[in-house]
């Protein structure tokens, strides 16, 4: 790996969003809508706390820490579906550009991303709803490096299929994680699942994440078991899917689709 | 002198579908190299696999005496390309661009590197401009700055002066027989300007249906086909088939 190839992507990025205002948008405008509407959710919610005990620390933080996740698969597809509706893509890989590379830049500007949708949704739930997210306290930091790193699995997996399958694959790069969201449990706790989902759920990393979240919130401490689970599993994960994505640009190669793709 | 780029028995099939059958050919140091035949002759598959966007299903390709396969980086590192069929990001300034491509090839003295290449392909008019905005010969331009701007070893060019007025396609051909004289650059041009072609390659290849079908300067194919000029030749290849 050079760096000095991957600093190029990541500048090249940095550029675009510079002077994009849509590109802005999607870091604050709906992050932040996401969270007025969930907000007042939580506050009507309030009022049943009695029968719901912790429900408002739950909602937003499940909230805040689902973004995470969303935006850093995001960050991994958007930068590369940018490449394809900038027909650059041939340029980046006739170049001395390795594959690992450019999941190595579009891995670092999805923790960009995440940087800042994370500040604005923790600032507005601060301000708006005096909801402090930092009460999570230090089991904070495993579960968001925890769930980027999912984020990026499933990033990595929607760009191998965009990159198979073309254009009409690409509504996958806002549709694919919703298809993770109901087996990552963040907003209810996993035995409401049926039975068998549970099985599939508990082979998803973000359900260590949320289930181990709403421990700590319930006045536990810091979930080891499932941080181990989480871990490992994403460890397994992003080995695997790393090897599907240059075995399907390698495919990709041989099919003449990646100066293709886009077209 | 040994060549700078072998390729020999190279086929593409696409499904059973052949787009490149058996070609070989070589490039000489500082040589220019016309790739020359008809709408789907294979012209741009055999490119891109020179460039390694594209598996060839058999033969193999040799730069600078290695392999493209096993030495991809190093050889990549001295190559470059343009075409009509890039483009460059839109909302990256024509200058922006050439930046990300220099840092991408890892160039050193980044900002003396652009001012010459901007200089020489008189592009100081847009290179503040957004690449959205760029006529489509200001953007063929900006492809060839960027191809230039690493000082490859070798230039890929896939119909390069397609969409240029006369006077800056000219001052491009003087310009890449300048680079070409200076560096001692190879370049395989591909064109459909049979005139361009003639001025500007030292040897020709002819493609046809994926084959090779003749090979030689212009005169020896001019000759060997009993006709006056190129465009000649190529109305009775392309008809007789
Ligand atoms: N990825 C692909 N899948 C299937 N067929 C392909 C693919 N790429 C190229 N072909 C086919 O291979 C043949 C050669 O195409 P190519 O683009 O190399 O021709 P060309 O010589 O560059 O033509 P032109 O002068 O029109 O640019 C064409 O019949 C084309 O349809
Ligand atoms: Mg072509």
């Amino acid at each position: 790996m050079k760096i000095h190839r991957i600093q190029a992507l990541i500048t090249r990025h940095l550029f675009l969003y510079k002077r994009s205002l849509p590109r802005l948008m999607e870091i604050f405008y709906w992050p932040f809508l996401d969270l007025v509407v969930w907000g007042f959710i939580t506050v009507y919610l309030m009022k049943f706390q009695g029968q719901l005990p912790g429900v408002v620390t739950f909602f937003l933080g499940a909230l805040i820490l689902w973004d995470v996740l969303f935006r850093a698969q995001q960050g991994i597809t958007i930068s590369f579906l940018e490449e394809i509706w900038s027909r650059n893509l041939m340029n980046l890989f006739a170049s001395p550009l390795k594959p690992s590379e450019f999941l190595a830049a579009t891995m670092t500007l999805s923790v960009f991303k995440v940087a800042m949708v994370s500040c604005v949704m923790v600032a507005a739930a601060y301000f708006f709803y005096s909801y402090n997210v930092f009460m999570i306290g230090l089991s904070l930091i495993p579960f968001v490096v925890n769930l980027i790193v999912t984020g990026w699995i499933i990033g990595v997996l929607t760009t191998s299929l965009i990159m198979r399958f073309g254009q009409e694959a690409e509504v996958l790069a806002w549709g694919m994680v919703f298809l993770f969201q109901p087996i990552s449990c963040v907003f209810y706790p996993i035995d409401i699942l049926p039975k068998w989902l549970q099985a599939v759920a508990w082979a998803n990393p973000a359900t260590h994440v949320f289930e181990g979240m709403r421990g700590v919130l319930s006045g536990g401490s810091l979930p080891v078991a499932h941080l181990g689970w989480a871990v490992g599993l994403n460890l397994l994960y992003l080995v695997t899917i790393i090897g599907v994505f240059h075995w399907t640009f390698n495919i990709c190669k041989e099919k003449g689709l990646l100066v293709r793709v886009g077209e | 002198m040994l060549p700078i780029v072998e390729v020999s028995g190279l086929t593409k099939r696409f499904g059973d579908f052949t787009a490149v059958d058996g070609v070989s050919f070589e490039i000489r140091p500082g040589e220019i190299l016309g790739l020359l035949g008809p709408n789907g002759a294979g012209k741009t598959t055999t490119f891109q696999m020179l460039l390694g966007l594209v598996t060839p299903t058999a033969g193999s390709i040799r730069m600078f005496g290695k392999d493209l396969v096993q030495h991809r980086e190093e050889i990549l590192s001295q190559v470059n390309f343009s075409s009509t069929y890039i483009s460059m990001p839109y909302s990256l300034t024509a200058e922006e661009n050439l930046w990300v491509t220099a840092k991408l090839y890892g160039l050193s003295d980044i900002a003396r590197r652009i001012d010459e290449v901007v200089k020489k392909l008189e592009m100081e008019e847009f290179r503040h401009k957004l690449t959205r905005k760029l006529s489509s010969g200001q953007m063929t331009r900006l492809t060839l700055a960027k191809a230039i701007l690493t000082e490859p070893k070798i230039l890929f060019l896939d119909e390069p002066t397609a969409s240029l007025d006369p006077d800056i396609a000219h001052k491009i051909r003087a310009l890449l027989k300048d680079v070409r004289r200076s560096a001692g650059l190879s370049i395989l041009y591909t064109s459909h300007n049979m005139r361009e072609m003639e001025e500007m390659s030292d040897r020709i290849i002819f493609l046809q249906k994926g084959k090779v079908v003749a090979q030689g300067t212009v005169q020896e194919i001019t000759e060997r086909f009993g006709q006056r000029d190129l465009e000649e030749v190529f109305l009775k290849l392309a008809r007789e088939s």
